[in-house]
């Protein structure tokens, strides 16, 4: 595991009218870590995602990916830069097949223009088949192969969530982040969700995740981030973190252990 | 500044018939997000309808006064488009509150037609006159003019806005139509039935438009089955400009937009008159000296088109109209 | 829907359809010309709109743009050829250089269009893309002082015919021992543009760029989120749409032969947009379907319903046109509330279509 830094932000701060979603954010991801983000609902986990992959703009702060600023950059632009993501309600593309899905998903590392389309020449039609062997791979990856030529709206639950993973790595991302990929999810399908987790990590893919799911968090992910309130209160590894008592405080408001099992 | 003031009242008077039926267009809009494509047409079909009605006493020699006839014909029109709207509601927009928006969108079109043609069965190709009732005696008002209709129209419409906002603030079916307007599941939750909210927004919105119907009749004195689509088109542009949704919007948006046009059509043949410049070619230069210098190079005929320049500028660069509130979009 | 599984050799009972259709195609004109020239003609606008549907269907089917002022691209195509081949200004320029021309400056007008509307929502944009087919058609209209451009409600007419070299396609001819008449030899020379309109947008769907505009009708933010320039993807889908329009414009001039604003109206509009909706939008063969329904059977209707209500009732109690429209209208309520995925929509087809792409 290299300690190499993959992101760095710094100061990240936002407000939605009287609201501050984010205040004076800051934190470091390494190359190939799991880094969980955590908190109460409410928290901004979702607004600091947002603002990551440049839906929204920080009224201040910044961050740097790989070396480089990301500032004002367009959502497709942080794809490019190699930042993937899912989102907490699952936005799939419902009335393309999971095939289809995966494809869109290549669009960012391939060139085909619209000259190639009309013309078909031998390059096109070279990466359009490319593009389909490497969508069907990562279906394949994540486990939902059988489904490739189902819509997006058909699927079960966690074969969505899982469809989304898929889409997402199609775009060979540095970083993952995933929304809540494990919400809904019974036991045996967040294990096999933190299969495909360890998986990525192993594979290269760094993942930045946002989660509810306390055990998951604590068995997968290298170092945490809680934040509350927009604030960030904690930030370390898994057992330093749960051992927090500001941590505590912020979700129970008392004083509970949580149970860590290997 | 000898016409400005000239088309600053006719400007006035359009704008209140504009407002009338914004208020239309806002209120649906405002509640269920639909634009109702087919609002201009009700408007003409009151103007048929009440056209019908007093040709009818005429030609039966009722003795009655014009005043009365007038309103004979209003209070057929009036529920008469209250109930096309209700019937259009139940049976092509209801029953798609949940599909996706191109849905009532192409019904709202495919109802628009149906009413457009129907009126032309019934009432023919022609254009018709509007007898003459009221003889306009024309004020003089420091240096312009503005008729009894003209004032008619622009109280009538006051009162009548004036007396839709006390429905929308001082009573229950106003207070309802409020919330499910912010909220309709949670309106729902709260006890209000909003199948009825809804009905009576274009019920209202309706009978309005059958007002604002006899009132372009009077004005330009006549009606025509075709009548609906362009001015609903531009009551629309008007509740847009004023702030979708929002009632003081469709009011002031109206008003504005009559005024815009009214000034736009009255100024564009000299702003663009031609005359003044060089290289000109012959056949122009002919023209110029035919008419005393005078050769616009769009003339009032281009005024259809300051509406729809006034709806594209407004909805490219403010979309929530001069009164309408920012909407943030969440991902 | 795209069909993007590789395709195994085509079976013989397809290519068995496929000539069985062709040959009818070939020869439909005779069919029609036996109940009369005017049915070949009929059959030539039926083309004409197909093309123009399609061109939409980019816009609308494909990529979730609503657009209600379409025709405004047909407009400049058709306008454009007129212009440039009759003797309105004395010019004649050969089609091979106008139609590109028409479509060229259709093209430009729908990136005008596409720009400033790029973050407007469904409802909004349908109102801007009305507003500005209505601008087009009022300058149309009105361009005729104090400079004679257009030469207004009176429209342009003697517009050159379609022409090879010498070969008028006007004139009736002899053909390796077959006779053509004008009409049927248009007939052929569109349906040969024609299929190649459908074949270009058969490839533009089942390619990335076809992806990324599905991808942008479905979820505009999770399309922006993998990566798309959404920006330039909608302008590119205004812009191929506005092209082909301004061809099957271009083409309309050029087989009518005379062109008007008011063939241009909001209510053209309405019936290219409905011939997508209601065929099936997005799907390139339900809009086929449409194009052909909408334009055939109205005139069907014309040809029979006032000898039918002459017989019935011994008079014409609605004229055909209103009957048309009538129906027209029902049509689009009824369709919306039983099939609102359209008469022939995709998802069907795609379960049919299921083939399990090859695994390495």
């Amino acid at each position: 595991m290299s300690q190499l830094t993959l992101l760095t932000a710094k100061g990240i701060t936002k407000r939605f009218g009287g609201v501050q979603a984010l205040g004076d954010v800051s934190f470091t991801i390494n190359h190939g870590e799991i880094y969980g983000l955590i908190g109460p609902n409410g928290a901004g986990k979702t607004s600091l995602f947002n603002v990551l992959t440049g839906i929204y703009t920080p009224d201040a702060g910044s961050f740097t990916f790989d070396g480089e600023p990301l500032d004002r950059l367009k959502p497709n632009e942080v794809a490019e830069r190699g930042i993937a993501r899912t989102f907490q309600n699952i936005r799939l593309f419902q009335n393309l097949s999971a095939l289809e899905n995966v494809m869109i998903g290549r669009h960012v590392r391939t060139k085909a223009t619209v000259f190639g389309a009309v013309f078909r020449d031998k390059a096109t039609v070279a990466e359009e088949a490319a593009i389909e062997k490497r969508a069907y791979e990562l279906l394949e990856y994540v486990g939902v192969a059988k489904r490739a030529n189902d819509l997006a709206k058909h699927l079960a639950y966690g074969d969505q969530r899982r469809l989304e993973i898929a889409r997402a790595l199609a775009t060979e991302p540095k970083l993952l982040t995933l929304d809540e990929p494990a919400a809904g999810m019974n036991a045996t399908e967040t294990q096999a969700l933190k299969r495909l987790l360890e998986d990525i990590r192993r594979d290269g893919t760094t993942i930045l995740l946002i989660e509810h799911d306390m055990k998951l968090v604590m068995n997968v992910c290298d170092r945490v981030l809680v934040l509350d309130y927009g604030k960030k209160i904690a930030e370390g590894s898994a057992a330093e973190v749960q051992n927090d008592p500001k941590v505590i405080a912020a979700y129970l408001g008392g004083e509970v252990t949580l149970e860590k099992r290997a | 500044m000898d016409i400005f003031l000239q088309q600053l009242i006719n400007g006035l008077t359009l704008g209140s018939i504009y407002a009338l039926v914004a208020l239309g267009y806002t209120m649906v809009y405002g509640i269920i997000g639909l634009i109702n494509f087919a609002h201009g047409e009700v408007v003409m079909i009151g103007a048929m309808v009440c056209l019908s009605v007093v040709t009818a006493l005429l030609g039966a020699h009722a003795p009655l006064p014009s005043v009365l006839i007038i309103l004979a014909g209003l209070l057929v029109a009036i529920p008469v488009c209250m109930t096309i709207a209700y019937t259009m509601e139940k049976i092509a927009y209801r029953p798609l509150r949940k599909a996706p928006r191109l849905a009532p969108l192409i019904t709202a079109i495919g109802m628009s037609i149906i009413l457009q043609n129907a009126a032309l069965m019934i009432w023919g190709r022609n254009y018709l006159t509007f007898p003459s009732l009221i003889q306009p005696t024309a004020h003089e008002l420091f240096g312009a003019s503005m008729t009894d209709l003209q004032m008619l129209i622009v109280v009538l419409a006051g009162l009548l806005m004036a007396g839709l906002v006390f429905v929308v603030q001082r009573t229950r079916l106003g207070m309802a139509m409020r919330a499910t307007a912010q909220n309709p599941q949670v309106a729902g939750l709260m006890g209000i039935d909003i199948i009825v909210v809804i009905s009576a927004a274009f019920v209202i919105g309706a009978a309005l438009a059958a007002v604002a119907g006899l009132m372009v009749m009077t004005y330009y004195g006549i009606a025509h089955y075709y009548m609906g689509f362009l001015l609903g088109l531009k009551a629309f542009t008007a509740a847009v400009l004023g702030g979708i949704g929002n009632l003081a919007g469709a009011m002031l948006g109206g008003i504005l937009l009559g005024i815009i046009e009214a000034l736009g059509a009255g100024y564009i043949g000299d702003v663009s008159n031609i005359c003044d410049f060089p290289f000109l070619s012959d056949s122009l230069q002919q023209q110029c000296a035919a008419s005393d210098g005078q050769v616009s190079l769009f003339g009032s005929n281009y005024q259809d088109v300051f509406a729809f320049f006034v709806l594209i500028a407004v909805l490219i660069f403010r979309p929530s109209g001069l009164l309408g509130e920012r909407v943030a979009e969440r991902a | 829907m795209s069909n993007q599984h590789r395709k195994k050799s085509i079976p013989p009972k397809v290519w068995a359809g496929v000539v069985l259709v062709a040959i009818a195609l070939a020869l439909l004109p005779f069919v029609a010309a036996m109940v009369g020239q005017a049915w070949v003609r009929i059959l030539n606008f039926a083309m004409i709109y197909t093309m123009l549907a399609l061109g939409l269907n980019i816009v609308v089917g494909f990529a979730g743009l609503l657009d209600l002022g379409y025709i405004a691209f047909y407009a400049v195509g058709a306008y454009v050829y007129a212009l440039l081949a009759s003797p309105h200004f004395g010019v004649h320029l050969p089609f091979w250089v106008i139609l590109p021309m028409g479509a060229g400056l259709a093209c430009i007008f729908g990136v005008l269009l596409g720009a400033p509307t790029l973050k407007l929502r469904g409802d909004y944009l349908a109102i801007v893309t009305l507003g500005f087919g209505e601008i087009i058609r009022i300058f149309l209209n009105n361009l005729n002082a104090p400079v004679n451009v257009t030469n207004g409600p009176q429209g342009v007419n003697l517009i050159d015919p379609f022409k090879i070299g010498s070969f008028s396609f006007t004139r009736p001819e002899t053909l390796l021992g077959v006779s053509f008449s004008g009409p049927q030899k248009y007939y052929f020379m569109l349906l040969l543009l024609t299929i190649g309109v459908i074949v270009l947008n058969l490839r533009l769907q089942n390619s990335r760029l076809g992806r990324a505009w599905e991808a942008i009708r479905e979820d505009e933010v999770a399309a922006r989120a993998m990566g798309i320039n959404t920006r330039n993807v909608k302008l590119l889908a205004f812009a191929m749409g506005a092209s082909f329009g301004g061809i099957a414009g271009g083409l309309f001039s050029a087989t009518q032969q005379f062109v008007s604003p008011e063939s241009f109206g909001l209510f053209e509009s309405i019936i290219v947009l409905a011939m997508v909706v209601l065929g099936g939008m997005g799907h390139i063969p339900g809009v086929i379907l449409g194009a052909l329904l909408l334009t055939l059977l109205p005139e069907v209707l014309r040809y029979t319903m006032e000898p039918l209500q002459m017989a019935l009732f011994g008079r014409v109690l609605l004229d055909a046109e209103t009957i048309r429209l009538l129906v027209f209208g029902i049509a689009l309520v009824a369709i919306m509330l039983y099939r609102p995925a359209g008469l022939w929509p995709s998802a069907v087809r795609k379960r049919e279509l299921e083939v399990k792409p090859e695994t390495p």
